[in-house]
């Protein structure tokens, strides 16, 4: 294969490709080729991920230490940091920002974006995407939605403020916060243009996985990753049309006066024409997104870690079809779970009831799920790439983060701890550093397949164990503060002398986060300087049995030189015995890549 | 100064992430290993990473759970709040012991199967049993939850509103208050809108309806004793949320309609205060404030005042600025120190004609 490599432009005009001369705008910019957009995507996700965690930092050492005076206050938030005091609006703007930025912009394209557009070409056995076209506009409607919502970070009367949920009234009237204003439109304009490219994204996806599998490719034999990143791709068709219809009546009633969320409102000494509207139907609106969303982050995730696990165990994902059902599970349930975000807002409380029943059955896929992560591990040969550390984290974190959502799903037990900090640890371990973990574990994994070099592995465990730690030592004490009834979104908590005694553990969490976002400039460092100076990547690193390993080194449009190969097997053939059972079906070699053909002394499975 | 110890702070950091590079390039020391791939001692290595941090886990487990649950809540001071703490707690016992249990399969796991040069991974792909014995144990156990969670939920939110013996009281939200309003004499609520809100009408009631004429609007809540208590919840600007956490109430407050909650308070302030729990607390809390006001009287600023118990109102719904400091004092007392306070204050109808 790697001689095939070199020889590649030989390679081209067997596939009857037009090689046409690349300049630096096609090729770097403009690009149509996946692997270059995913990079983009990748890259672009890291620098909004270095914004939303700074943030992060600055709201926690307001939180930790709310009577002192940082200089770090002034220099990044300027006019509302004077004097090195934080503004209370330009607090909630920091939280409202760093969660649209790590939800959306971080950890759905970030990750997926990232993942699917690298992985599902490259393991179906394709030359590209469906529509090379559609991708690079995909691409560039997120790269726009991103300067947009950076954009409104500089706006005279602050960015958005309301929260990441952005619940109208109070992101649609600019009088009740100045965070409502400028920012908020931007906010919803930045949304808008997200979602867009998000639609262009999973409808290639989608297609791609269904029409251009290689031959011998059939939906059983697909790696996880890529019903992951399928399936993903549907919620996301599914449920993202919604937030857009649900921002697009917030413009109307911000901008053209309508009253589709609004009746009854007097502020500011004033009393509103609006009559009529509801609230509540944002918030159903919203979370009609906004739960999917969740599993738009976490399965990607999922199906990254399922693929490495198996790869650095050297064994077979334990239960494939348990696992594609209970991804098939979660997906249908997302969507009919998204009421137990609402259960004390005011909705019915039989609506409550049904959606406590359904929130909770999807505790079972996830447990099954979890448990045949660790099945897999049971009787491995495991392999501590810095990936395996991270993907074992996600399971960790995962399983600790979604047992209390058992506490939150439960109607009767949320009303006591909804809107606490019991809710933001909990889905902090369960989405984001889960997720955070699934991108960490991608970008080790495939960094070999990205940029033809490989990361140094020591700073890789540097990185691992230091957040592994810290991930624990921030969110788990916030349990803690949540079920001690601290309300979320409290610019400080002096106002409530009952609070005094959770201040040293705000401290300590405070200290966490901070040890946790440093050693992330240690991945930063790694991630880029492993570019320009890592060590020269082999063919298949790992050992995989995958076919974006079979694919030369080298980037060529195309993915491979010459045909595309054909698969006989499933992804997980590892460590595999011979009939005999005396040795691995092909002698001294404990991987059967899916381009090989089933062998003589080797017995079929029905994948 | 501040800058410099940031500085410090970096390089120190920076330092000890060089000198961990280091440690972990000594410990492969023999063999001039560089290609990226974990070998035997990397996984040897992080193998027992592994098991220390099982350790670390479980410590860290133990010691939140001893230094920081006297941070928690009191026990519950209404009737159906007993039914949500034992509810929580069957939760977390389970939760804790799922949590144990697969956290240690995971990591002992990662342990004992570490990589070595020659080891065979078992070929193991599918069991059908095993995966319908981890399918259907969660599935009961939840079954369990869910039918338990559901009566406790209906028992709660079911607010029958015929209820004679009920007193009903409204909460009223704005940017960033509470008021109450007691429906008086006559136990019912006179119509109200914004569009009523003028001078001394803060809560917008209907001038012409003779059912607000005796309705009582107060800054703090006062409730008696054992009796239910019907809330009506109303918001003149954006959301709010009517959180109560001792009472394990909460509700939101939607402008454009009513929402409601129903509780019976069962322990008056002045018995809570006398709980061991609550006295422990308070005076963890008055210590932490006396060590601060030895600060503060060093740089001559005004001192904390001493903390004492009280039942709290808080808004848990992103309002605005002043969000953090929307509360509401809450006073549980006798009936008749209830009513004799309820009989000092001013109707409607007193307020508007003075």
């Amino acid at each position: 294969m790697s001689t095939e490599a070199h020889n590649h432009s030989a390679g081209h005009d067997d596939h009857g490709h037009h090689h046409h001369k690349d300049t630096f705008i096609t090729k770097y910019i403009f690009s149509i080729d996946h692997k270059m957009i995913s990079k983009q995507y990748l890259i672009t996700g890291l620098f909004m991920g270095i914004i939303g965690i700074a943030m992060s930092i600055l709201f926690r050492l307001q939180l930790a230490w709310p009577d002192k005076q940082f200089t770090a206050y002034e220099i990044f938030l300027g006019k509302w940091g004077a004097d090195g005091i934080m503004d209370p609006n330009v607090y909630l703007a920091l939280v409202t920002i760093h969660g649209t930025i790590m939800v959306f912009f971080v950890l759905t394209a970030g990750l997926s974006g990232t993942f699917s557009n690298l992985l599902i070409p490259l393991q179906i056995g394709a030359r590209d995407m469906a529509s090379g076209f559609l991708n690079m506009v995909s691409y560039w409607l997120f790269f726009l939605s991103s300067v947009i919502m950076i954009m409104s970070l500089f706006v005279e009367a602050g960015p958005a403020a309301a929260g990441w949920t952005i619940y109208p009234p109070l992101s649609a009237l600019p009088q009740s916060m100045p965070g409502s204003g400028a920012g908020m439109t931007l906010w919803l304009v930045s949304m808008a243009i997200f979602i867009a490219s998000s639609l262009l994204g999973s409808l290639n996806y989608i297609v791609t996985v269904i029409n251009l599998r290689t031959k011998g490719m059939s939906m059983t034999r697909l790696p996880l990753t890529i019903w992951a990143f399928f399936v993903t791709a549907i919620i996301g068709v599914v449920s993202f049309p919604v937030l857009f219809s649900a921002a697009l009546m917030l413009i109307m009633d911000r901008s053209f006066g309508t009253s589709f969320f609004l009746s009854d409102i007097f502020i500011a000494g004033e009393i509103l024409h609006h009559q009529g509207g509801s609230p509540i139907l944002f918030q159903h609106l919203f979370w009609f997104l906004g739960h999917p969303e969740v599993y738009i982050v976490i399965l990607p995730a999922l199906g990254i870690t399922s693929e490495i696990i198996a790869t650095n165990s050297r064994k077979p994902i334990f239960g494939y079809r348990a696992m594609v059902a209970s991804i098939l599970a979660i997906a249908f349930l997302s969507t009919i779970v998204w009421g137990h975000h609402m259960f004390v807002t005011g909705m019915n409380p039989f609506l409550g009831s049904v959606f406590t029943f359904t929130t909770l059955l999807i505790a079972i896929p996830s447990a099954v799920k979890a448990f045949n992560y660790i099945t897999t591990l049971w009787k491995g040969n495991l392999q501590f790439n810095p990936a395996m550390l991270f993907s074992i984290g996600l399971v960790s974190t995962f399983i600790s983060g979604g047992l209390t959502g058992i506490i939150l799903g439960d109607s009767a037990l949320d009303i006591n701890v909804h809107d606490t900090y019991f809710v933001v640890a909990h889905f902090h371990l369960v989405m984001g550093i889960s997720a955070l973990y699934g991108l960490f574990a991608g970008v080790y994994h495939w960094f070999p397949r990205m940029f033809g070099r490989m990361m140094n592995k020591n700073l890789g465990y540097i990185h691992f164990w230091v957040t592994a730690i810290g991930a624990y030592g921030i969110f788990f004490p916030m349990h803690f503060v949540g079920m001690a009834g601290l309300p979320r979104r409290y610019y400080t908590n002096t106002a409530f002398p009952y609070f005094d005694d959770l201040a040293n553990i705000n401290v300590v969490i405070t200290i966490f986060a901070i040890i946790t976002a440093a050693v992330q400039l240690v991945f930063l460092y790694n991630f880029f300087s492993s570019i320009f100076y890592g060590k020269r990547a082999p063919q298949n690193p790992w050992n995989s049995t995958t076919l974006e390993w079979t694919a030369p080194v080298k980037h060529i449009h195309g993915n491979w030189p010459g045909a595309i190969p054909h698969v006989y097997r499933w992804s997980y053939d590892y460590s595999k015995l011979n009939k005999k059972g005396d040795d691995y079906v092909i002698p001294g070699q404990d991987f059967v890549p899916q381009n090989v053909p089933l062998q003589e002394d080797e017995e079929e499975l029905n994948h | 100064m501040t800058g410099f110890l940031v500085i410090a702070v970096l390089v120190l950091f920076a330092v000890a992430v060089w000198q961990m590079n280091k440690i972990f390039q000594l410990s492969q020391v023999g063999k001039s290993d560089d290609s990226q791939i974990a070998n035997d001692k990397d996984n040897s290595f992080n193998g027992k990473l592994m098991l220390y941090f099982l350790v670390f886990f479980y410590v860290f487990l133990v010691y939140g759970f001893w230094q920081w649950s006297k941070v928690l809540l009191p026990e519950a001071a209404s009737e159906h709040g007993k039914d949500v703490d034992l509810l929580m707690l069957i939760s977390m016992v389970i939760i804790m012991f799922v949590l144990v249990v697969t956290q240690f399969l995971l990591h002992y796991f990662a342990f004992k199967y570490r990589g070595k040069q020659g080891q065979r991974a078992v070929f193991f792909a599918d069991n059908d049993k095993l995966e319908f014995i981890w399918t259907i144990i969660p599935v009961i156990v939840l079954a369990g939850l869910i039918i338990y969670g559901l009566f406790t939920w209906t028992d709660i939110m079911n607010i029958n509103e015929d209820d004679e013996d009920a007193l009903v009281v409204e909460l009223y939200a704005k940017q960033f208050a509470w008021e109450a309003r007691y429906a008086g004499e006559d136990n019912t609520l006179g119509d109200a809108n914004v569009r009523f809100i003028e001078g001394m009408n803060t809560v917008g009631i209907d001038p012409s309806d003779p059912d607000g004429q005796d309705d009582i609007i107060t800054r703090e809540l006062r409730l008696p004793v054992g009796r239910k208590v019907i809330f009506k919840m109303r918001s003149q600007d954006v959301l709010h949320s009517a959180y109560m956490p001792h009472f394990r109430a909460q509700m939101n407050t939607v402008p454009g309609m009513i929402t409601q909650f129903a509780f019976t308070p069962t322990i008056t302030t002045a018995e809570m205060r006398m709980n061991p729990d609550v006295i422990a607390k308070v005076e963890n809390i008055n210590n932490i404030r006396n060590e601060r006001n030895i600060a503060l009287a060093a740089q001559g600023e005004e001192l904390l005042d001493p903390y004492e118990f009280d039942y709290l109102l808080l808004c848990n719904k992103i309002c605005g600025a002043s969000h953090y400091n929307m509360q509401m004092k809450i006073i549980v007392e006798s009936e008749e120190d209830f009513e004799a306070w309820l009989a000092e204050q001013r109707t409607f109808a007193q307020t508007m004609n003075p």
